[in-house]
């Protein structure tokens, strides 16, 4: 198999893709920030942002990593000149990482045209620039891999979803690093995974997330789970849960993070990604990029997204691979998904066999293969506000 | 396709212990399949991910797929029913549907 090359970054991670992000700061700036993407049209320049006007720690932070993630190679932040945001912290972060980058406030930039046209001289030159970094051989141990299910039904979890599994198990079997996430929609599960923990601690730790997660949902009326789930055969949250825990595959838990945290090496984790504390800022993640956005804030190189009902999403920044579990709905949207987990249902492949076949294209993508959402031009990305305390001490016994 | 032997393909169980079966192709109202060596007429449709009692279930009985619980029975389940949010349960949060109001699960 050809080696992977990866865009060596002065933190010492390396990336499968070399993208300049285009960041608005409030979404005052939004529509400069848009026309600066619309008007390079390249694959490699992305727009992504933040839309409030108040300051919050979380937002900060996960702008942070993902200005500074291995597949970003350099970033222009644009603010309208007033906003919360702290414009100068994460400039001066993305600088620290050695990164190209600049900020362009509308404000005393002379307004929309004169930001616009500054904006894009600046991308295009940039790009230009640092498409000719020299890259370096990769190895899988370097590898972030996350997972998520979106649009679940009830095939998602006998044939997408512990297929994703296998390819996991054999990752992370590699030294690699794979995430799942959303305690939300692990609700029923964790017992066992309190039991797959690599110590008791860890474990107490997981099961106290999970029934943070059952709280959080009761208090905002309701759980996650949408009425498509249920079109497809799902009854109640607890069955999508044990639908969704099959992603994690069987390898040991060797730690449990929050959005914004590297994992420190190899191996699984999961990510609570539900707010601590009082609600305060609505759902823990409004729709399934949140979540993916999250989980490349984590330094995810790539997301494999399982569904059942047929989701078309992809991502900025990390290449997305969908996996559709459901042969129907594969029949009607074959053109947004990777791999056809749906031969499973049908008798028709193993679940060894489809593992295989994401684990392949896993690597195949991180060696530079466009992805289809890619191919297609998804490059969807939302990030709202929420609150988080730090991970205790037992949530990474190895670090 | 033979449509009565206990090989359907069409109806799977995940788990030993499991009390319900998982569709994994189309079956049409009145069809007849084969469940536990019953050959018996499904009332009604089922899709693919959809989900038929593999025995009688007695109300509150515990609904398992995969070995584990899933939910509770609401009513008594005859063999061969389609099992979903008319006759189960959720033991943690209840399942909302598009006219859900907020805060009223």
């Amino acid at each position: 198999m050809t080696e992977i090359l990866g865009y060596p970054r002065e933190d010492g991670r390396k990336g499968i893709r070399n993208v300049v992000v285009v960041a608005y700061l409030v979404e005052c700036a939004h529509h400069v920030a848009r026309r600066i993407v619309e008007g390079a049209n390249h694959t490699d320049i992305q727009l992504i942002g933040f839309p409030g006007c108040f300051p919050n720690d979380y937002a900060l932070k996960l702008m942070k990593r993902l200005c500074t993630h291995p597949n970003v190679g350099a970033a222009l932040l644009v603010s309208l000149g007033c906003e919360g945001f702290n414009r100068n912290t994460l400039h001066e972060e993305i600088d620290g990482s050695g990164r190209p980058v600049k900020t362009l406030v509308i404000q005393k930039a002379g307004g929309t045209r004169s930001s616009i046209d500054q904006g894009l001289d600046w991308v295009l030159s940039t790009q230009a620039q640092i498409a000719t970094q020299p890259q370096v051989p990769m190895g899988i141990n370097e590898l972030i891999v996350a997972t998520i299910c979106g649009g679940s039904d009830g095939t998602s979890g006998i044939s997408a979803n512990p297929a994703v599994g296998r390819s996991f198990d054999k990752l992370v079997d590699q030294g690699a690093t794979c995430i799942f996430e959303e305690t939300g929609e692990l609700i029923g599960c964790e017992h066992i995974m309190a039991e797959r923990s690599i110590t008791p601690e860890l474990g107490a730790e997981i099961q106290a997330s999970v029934n943070k997660a059952e709280r959080y949902y009761s208090k905002m009326g309701y759980g996650s789970f949408a009425p498509g789930n249920a079109d497809g055969g799902l009854t109640t949250i607890e069955e999508k849960s044990i639908g969704a825990y099959m992603k994690s595959g069987s390898a040991q838990i060797s730690g449990m993070i929050k959005p914004g945290d590297i994992p420190p090496n190899g191996g699984l984790y999961l990510m609570d990604v539900v707010p601590d504390g009082e609600p305060t800022f609505g759902f823990p993640n409004i729709s399934d990029n949140a979540e993916i956005v999250e989980m490349i804030a984590s330094g995810a190189h790539i997301t494999l997204f399982t569904t059942g009902r047929g989701s078309v999403v992809g991502s900025a920044i990390s290449p997305v691979i969908k996996i559709c579990s459901n042969p129907e709905t594969f029949a009607q949207l074959s053109d947004d998904m990777d791999i056809n987990a749906g031969k499973i249902i049908l008798g028709e492949a193993s679940l060894d066999e489809v593992g295989e076949e994401i684990y392949q294209k896993t690597i195949a993508v991180s060696r530079g293969q466009a992805s289809l959402s890619e191919t297609l031009g998804h490059q969807e990305f939302i990030l709202t506000y929420k609150k988080f305390d730090a991970i205790g001490p037992a949530c990474l016994p190895s670090h | 396709m033979n449509t009565t032997t206990a090989q359907d393909k069409r109806l799977i169980a995940l788990s030993d212990e499991d009390n319900v079966l998982i569709c994994c192709r189309p079956i049409k109202a009145n069809e007849v399949v084969m469940i536990n060596g019953t050959e018996m007429q499904l009332s009604t449709a089922i899709g693919v991910g959809h989900k038929v009692a593999r025995q009688a279930i007695t109300k509150g009985e515990k609904i398992v797929r995969c070995g584990m619980p899933i939910g509770s029975a609401t009513v008594e389940i005859a063999l061969g029913q389609h099992v979903h949010m008319h006759n189960i349960k959720s033991d943690y949060m209840p399942s909302h549907d598009r006219h859900a109001v907020q805060g009223k699960i």
